[in-house]
């Protein structure tokens, strides 16, 4: 095989031929053809489960096709027509809406509020406290969805939930009267560990005696907040906002506690395109929402990336 | 310092309401984050089992029920199944490109793994699954487990490349370099070289690919037809949704049970490397 890549100092085995000098340092003597090799399998599953679904949406998007009857056997090209008709469906425009307030509520003011929140309040705490914090929290995210789903719809039960017989209040029924609400404050417990990890990490850069010298000098929590911590984890406050939004808009746990009920009240985009395509059998349409589902990741993405750009050079 | 003597006490009393805010607080979320859990603590082992978290009377009979619904067992057997198959594949095929990525100059490298990560984190089930299911349809993935670990190893190999990578980047190759001047062969230095170096990282990629299948609700709800396929992710939420009324006893039997390998995961890896973040994210 060739050996493209092998730096010619290498050539103690003298039967491969070295074609050209690269500065890689090929230690294994793996080669070019080999290497590709390597690549192939990866690159295969990739291409067939991520590339082509993104492509796919976009065609899909484009036709009228449904799972039955005669548009399933020869779909056509209706164009724009989907998102045109997307963007005038009072259910999709809801279902936008309540997508936001979702994410906003739970990802931005809960996840990243909250994490933040514990984070400080444990600073500079070791021990049992923080360990017993951490780990509930820690263990509220690593658990299956579909067992907590469950678990907040046995705590939010209208007749026998844990809830209401703490509050002393039986018979409200959250779920069906508050089921925003109830998804937002859902995620916010599901997710914070996330948020609370990265703000753990990123406060200690924040020099202790900084924070000392401004607390003797007076200042309040949210003055010494706003100086002196702030500024120095403003980095990681973004890349939170940004990664936790963009998971909290892929979410399809809410579908496992409101299934997008009562009456659409909680039905954000991904129980929406999983209702109207795969239950409503109207791929075409569903193919559109997911379209703009995907355009919204991929601004949020590209945010990212960019941010993350530019502090790495300005590291 | 500047404080002066009529300022002191003042600000110690400020002091201790800050502090007494800051436990007042910790308490709440302790509560916050421990009552949807109570139910889980609880129920399987009280004997007449309800919605409400309350003190057990304690009894390991609710367990039987696991044994005498046909799917249940079945289900974990599943759940095992899919996520050793995606973490053997997932493992195995990252650490392949990760090391020809790490070794061998490819022409826009970088590039190509940052686009990769890129399309991994907007391509996401949610957004994807209208074409997931066609392409399965198409590909006769439909009610198929293999269709299932496929379509979840696509999604977790980019990262899965990423960190791997690494890994790979900060072993130095002069280990390599001498296995080859003794003539082993590319392959043989893989096997007995760069992966017992890197066997931290491809536990780390293990553990979280497991932990990521064994929780996925979404894809294996699309793809699998019946009950008989179907991993514990599915029936647990077909036994709280379908067929009246729901069997306690078997529903929190159930959840503890599925729920116990990924908290013992999480402890093992707590344990043993700190659940934190370092430096990594920092950057």
């Amino acid at each position: 095989m060739a050996q493209a890549t092998s730096p010619p100092d290498e050539l103690v085995e003298g039967a491969r031929p070295v074609t050209g000098a690269s500065p890689a340092p090929d230690a294994a003597g793996l080669g070019r053809a080999r290497a590709t090799g390597f690549l192939v399998p990866a690159m295969v599953l990739i291409l067939v489960f991520l590339v082509v679904p993104a492509v796919w949406t976009i065609w899909l998007g484009l036709t009228n096709y449904r799972l039955t009857g005669l548009a399933a056997a020869s779909p056509e090209i209706v164009g724009l027509d989907n998102f045109t008709d997307a963007l005038g469906d009072e259910r999709f425009r809801t279902s936008l809406l309540l997508t936001l307030e979702f994410v906003l509520g739970s990802a931005v003011i809960g996840q990243a509020g909250l994490g933040f929140a514990i984070a400080f309040a444990l600073r500079d705490r070791r021990g049992p406290l923080r360990r017993v914090v951490e780990g509930l929290v820690l263990l509220s995210w690593i658990l299956p969805s579909s067992v907590v789903a469950f678990l907040w719809i046995a705590l939010l039960d209208r007749d026998a939930g844990t809830l209401n017989a703490l509050l002393g209040i039986p018979g409200m029924a959250w779920l069906l009267d508050y089921p925003m609400l109830s998804i937002i404050i859902f995620n916010t417990w599901r997710g914070t560990a996330f948020s609370m990890m990265l703000y753990a990490a990123a406060l200690e850069n924040v020099p202790r005696s900084h924070l000392e010298t401004a607390r003797l000098a007076g200042a309040s929590t949210w003055q010494q907040l706003r100086d002196v911590v702030f500024p120095r984890i403003r980095g990681h406050v973004l890349t939170n906002l940004l990664l936790i939004s963009l998971w909290t808009f892929n979410d399809f746990a809410p579908f496992l506690i409101t299934a997008g009920g009562p009456e659409q009240r909680s039905e954000i985009l991904p129980v929406y395109v999983y209702k109207v395509a795969l239950s409503g059998g109207e791929l075409g349409f569903g193919a559109a929402i997911s379209f703009v589902m995907l355009l919204i990741n991929l601004v949020i993405a590209l945010v990212y990336l960019r941010l993350l750009g530019r502090r790495k050079e300005s590291a | 310092m500047t404080v002066t003597t009529a300022e002191r006490p003042t600000i110690a009393v400020r002091h201790l309401l800050a502090r007494i805010g800051r436990y007042t607080f910790l308490c709440l979320v302790l509560a916050f984050f421990a009552l949807p859990l109570l139910w889980l603590a609880t129920a399987p082992f009280d004997d007449t089992p309800t919605v409400t978290a309350s003190l057990p009377r304690f009894t390991l009979d609710n367990f039987r029920a696991l044994l005498d619904n046909p799917y249940a067992l079945r289900s974990l057997l599943n759940s095992v199944y899919l996520a050793a198959g995606t973490a053997a594949l997932v493992v195995t095929f990252a650490a392949l490109a990760a090391y020809a990525l790490s070794r061998v100059r490819v022409p826009g490298r970088d590039a190509l793994l940052y686009g990769l990560l890129l399309l991994s984190s907007i391509v996401t089930g949610t957004a994807t699954m209208v074409p997931l299911f066609e392409l399965a349809f198409r590909l006769n993935l439909i009610d198929s487990r293999l269709g299932v670990i496929l379509i979840l190893s696509g999604g977790l190999l980019p990262a899965a490349i990423f960190i791997l990578k690494d890994f790979m980047d900060s072993t130095p190759a002069s280990y390599e370099e001498s296995a080859r001047v003794f003539g082993a062969s590319p392959l043989q230095i893989m096997r007995h070289i760069v992966v017992p170096l890197v066997r931290p990282g491809l536990a780390t990629v293990g553990v979280w690919a497991v932990a990521n299948v064994w929780g996925n609700f979404l894809v294996p709800f699309l793809l699998l037809r019946g009950p008989d396929k179907a991993p514990a992710a599915v029936i647990m939420y077909t036994l709280y949704t379908e067929g009246g009324q729901a069997d306690l006893r078997l529903l929190s039997t159930f959840s503890l049970l599925y729920s116990l390998p990924v908290a013992l995961m999480f402890v093992f890896v707590s344990s043993r490397y700190g659940f934190r973040f370092h430096g990594g994210i920092k950057r």
